[in-house]
């Protein structure tokens, strides 16, 4: 009744294919981003920023870029921590050796940089598919992580082998560093998850979308009717690298700070990642959003229940907290294994009958 | 539907985070759960019964009580970030997160909040030098404290001389473990021992390749910088290659009961340094007895009390209520905020007179702390483990550190932070 599309009429082609071709969605989309940008900036404090909305915005660029690789292309990833660490070490060289640039120049770099290095390792894609591809972005894991713990440039020769995030501006007001408002960095999280999601969205739906996606279905019918698998598997190893790149460097240089690379980028964080787009749904937008908000938010906000609310030892509340996000995990594969986006889908589908559901 | 739901159940929840409080507030940071669980929950349970002892005993510290509000951080850093984000609001005092890494994490957050950090025997070393690290004290000892007294003790094995002999390191692959690095290769430099580093990836259950190289290598001593499930697959390996116990030394986060019982009678006469006293025959514990763990108030029932990390945690307890004493002093006023623990801290006397008077005679060394020298004295002794009786025996005195050696490493690594943070030394 209040959800419904009769009325909402098309007169192009450009309104037909919009990403939210319902009025109401549309409005609804207009309104949250107003929200987001207009409303939480002043509300927000230390503790919503780097408990909540901050590793939210971060985590949700990364789980877009495994989403590209995994969910459009097919490729499956388990390097995603690795790549993650690429980006924080990128950023890190970039911001301690040039420090006059703008750091919004260094975080797209990083991303580049990124991008470089998971096209390298996603060369043995062309030849292996499936489980042996995730053992070789297992190694790639491995190795880089290796790699920033062992050779000291890296870290810049640091007595401990931490990196730590110096204090850089963007419009004068400190982005990175510990000066750093809340405000700040969320808003320049905030910005680059806007910019990113719309080019992803408009990636996923163009051209190159359309080939990863007939590569994921069956290469090789893909390979007759004219997909490159070489260009389409690496500019999906490039696009994605480049996001979870920008996601390293956001999540090393505005969330934590300083960052040690083991702990901070080990392969916890590809599984983390991975999770993040099966639960909210492979091949959707919508769905890496929604899966980070699911990883991220649910064990917070079960800690500030159990712990906050019933008083519970923390010991007793955080093993209980693994163990309900395991069995909510578990319980969400098996009533919707396509994850979140296809139960907003389906609810979608339901509210347009509501209420009258013949 | 259900998300409006969901959003609304999240709203709820997170709003609900750290309810406010009027007394001292002394946030615990604590690990009990994940790989490093075993040794950080005793740590939390020593911290948590002296501030009990404290309350019910006195009263608190000058009338005012002593919240110690929890919080679980699996010693992981984001979760650190987000303990520390939680607590902060309800007028924390001073945070010790017993992790090398959400140290690391804090230093800056603290500069810029105006809360103290104290990291007794962890943490950054050159954070000694309080010119730099306004906010950030270590006493009674540090990571390149310790590493220097093992070496002093080898040398005093060896009759002043390291000359050709071989010295494995065998460290967590963290920022914990690579601290001593720099000190030890000036060690090794100037009394000429050979030094070969040994990375362990944390958690570190699996080392056979690095015991194995041990083995083909055969160094004359092993010291080891390890914390977690890492120490007791260590002492396991060590064990199992038939390594001499003896000759094996670990820092003093690789000295626990937890550490050396797994491995029984292999682990016997295992070395570790300390910068404490272990065991339960101090006074204080009778009042523990009484006030504590009789009236059932004691954290998780009491279960690890008298061991080496409990001791250690309630040490560090024992710092900071006193440190509180002193600033409470200094303002006048019992209900003292953190920049006024700061000053209490930086005034720090703890004289071995006054700890025999707090019931610990001879525990601790003696800490004074100063403006420009937020480490104290850095002294520490060795223990050894004894297997058949389960105990832990000291077996030196407090030992001075090679000050020669630290002081111009420490005030280095300080000021090439301040130049990479913009700060500007103090004057002191």
């Amino acid at each position: 009744m209040l959800y419904r599309e009769a009325g909402d009429f098309k007169t192009g082609y450009r309104a037909d294919g919009q990403t939210f071709p319902i009025r109401l969605d549309r409005w609804g989309y207009y309104i949250l981003l107003a929200v987001a940008v207009l409303v939480v900036p002043f509300l927000i404090n230390d503790y919503w920023a780097n408990a909540v909305f901050v590793p939210f915005l971060i985590y949700a660029i990364a789980a877009l870029g495994l989403n590209i690789l995994t969910g459009y292309a097919g490729q499956v990833s388990l390097g995603t921590g690795g790549f993650m660490a690429v980006g924080a070490y990128a950023v890190y060289k970039l911001m301690t050796a040039f420090p006059d640039i703008s750091i919004v120049i260094h975080i797209l770099l990083a991303g580049g940089i990124t991008a470089i290095v998971g096209m390298l390792f996603g060369l043995p894609s062309l030849r292996i598919k499936g489980f042996y591809l995730a053992v070789a972005t297992l190694a790639a894991q491995f190795f880089l992580v290796w790699l920033f713990n062992k050779v000291p440039w890296f870290y810049n020769y640091s007595a401990s082998g931490q990196i730590t995030a110096p204090t850089r501006t963007v419009l004068g007001h400190a982005v990175t560093g510990p000066a750093t408002s809340a405000p700040a960095k969320y808003l320049i999280c905030l910005a680059f998850v806007l910019v990113l999601a719309w080019v992803a969205r408009n990636l996923t739906r163009g051209t190159s979308g359309r080939k990863w996606m007939a590569i994921r279905d069956m290469d090789i019918a893909a390979e007759i009717i004219g997909v490159n698998p070489l260009t389409a598997k690496l500019s999906a190893f490039a696009a994605s690298s480049f996001f979870v790149g920008i996601a390293g460097a956001l999540l090393f240089s505005v969330y934590l700070g300083a960052a040690e690379v083991g702990e901070a980028f080990g392969i916890n964080k590809s599984f983390l990642v991975l999770f993040m787009i099966i639960i909210g749904g492979l091949g959707s937008i919508f769905g890496s959003f929604a899966g980070a908000a699911f990883m991220v938010l649910l064990p917070v906000l079960l800690k500030n229940l159990l712990v906050g609310q019933l008083g519970w030892p923390t010991d007793l509340a955080a093993h209980i907290e693994l163990m309900i996000v395991g069995a909510l995990i578990v319980l969400f594969l098996i009533v919707e294994p396509h994850g979140l986006a296809r139960l907003w889908a389906l609810t979608k589908e339901k509210l347009r009958l509501w209420p009258f559901p013949h | 539907m259900t998300k409006l739901r969901f959003a609304a159940l999240v709203a709820a929840g997170l709003m609900a985070a750290a309810p406010a409080l009027a007394d001292l507030v002394v946030p615990n940071l604590s690990y009990r759960t994940g790989p490093y669980g075993a040794n950080g929950t005793q740590y939390a349970d020593g911290f948590n019964d002296y501030f009990t002892l404290l309350n019910e005993r006195d009263g608190g510290i000058g009338g005012e009580k002593i919240q110690v509000p929890e919080c679980e951080t699996a010693y992981n850093t984001e979760k650190g970030v987000e303990c520390y984000e939680s607590t902060k609001g309800s007028g924390a005092l001073i945070y010790n997160p017993l992790s090398t890494g959400i140290t690391y994490q804090l230093i800056p957050k603290v500069s810029v909040d105006k809360i103290p950090l104290y990291t007794p025997g962890y943490g950054r070393t050159s954070a000694k030098n309080g010119k730099v690290f306004e906010w950030v004290f270590n006493a009674p000892a540090n990571y390149w404290d310790g590493a220097s007294v093992a070496i002093k003790y080898l040398l005093d094995e060896n009759g002043g001389d390291l000359n050709g002999k071989k010295i494995a390191l065998v460290y967590h692959n963290s920022a914990f473990g690579k601290e001593p690095i720099r000190t030890l290769q000036d060690l090794s430099a100037k009394h000429g021992f050979t030094l070969t580093e040994i990375p362990v990836d944390a958690p570190g259950q699996e080392q056979k390749s690095q015991w194995l190289q041990i083995r083909r290598d055969k160094p004359d001593y092993v010291i080891m910088y390890g914390w977690g499930v890492m120490n007791q697959a260590a002492i396991q390996e060590a064990a199992n290659i038939r390594f001499p116990m003896e000759n094996f030394i670990g820092i003093w986060w690789s000295g626990s009961e937890v550490d050396v019982t797994p491995v029984g009678a292999g682990a016997n006469g295992y070395k570790a340094l300390t910068f404490h006293g272990v065991g339960m025959d101090y006074p204080v514990y009778d009042d523990l007895k009484t006030h504590v763990i009789d009236a059932g108030k004691a954290s998780q029932d009491g279960q690890h009390v008298g061991s080496v990390l409990y001791s250690r945690g309630l040490y560090a307890a024992l710092v900071i209520s006193e440190a509180i004493r002193k600033a409470q002093e200094i303002a006048g006023t019992s209900a003292i905020n953190a920049s006024q623990l700061r000053d209490g801290f930086e005034q720090l006397d703890i004289t071995p007179e006054r700890l025999a008077e707090l019931g610990l005679p001879d525990f601790g060394p003696e800490i004074k702390m100063s403006c420009d020298n937020h480490g104290g004295s850095g002294m520490a002794r060795m223990q050894q483990w004894d297997a058949e009786a389960g105990q832990w025996n000291l077996i030196t005195e407090f030992t001075e550190p090679d000050q020669e050696i630290l002081n111009p490493l420490i005030l280095e690594d300080s000021e090439a932070y301040g130049a990479e943070a913009g700060i500007t030394p103090r004057d002191c």
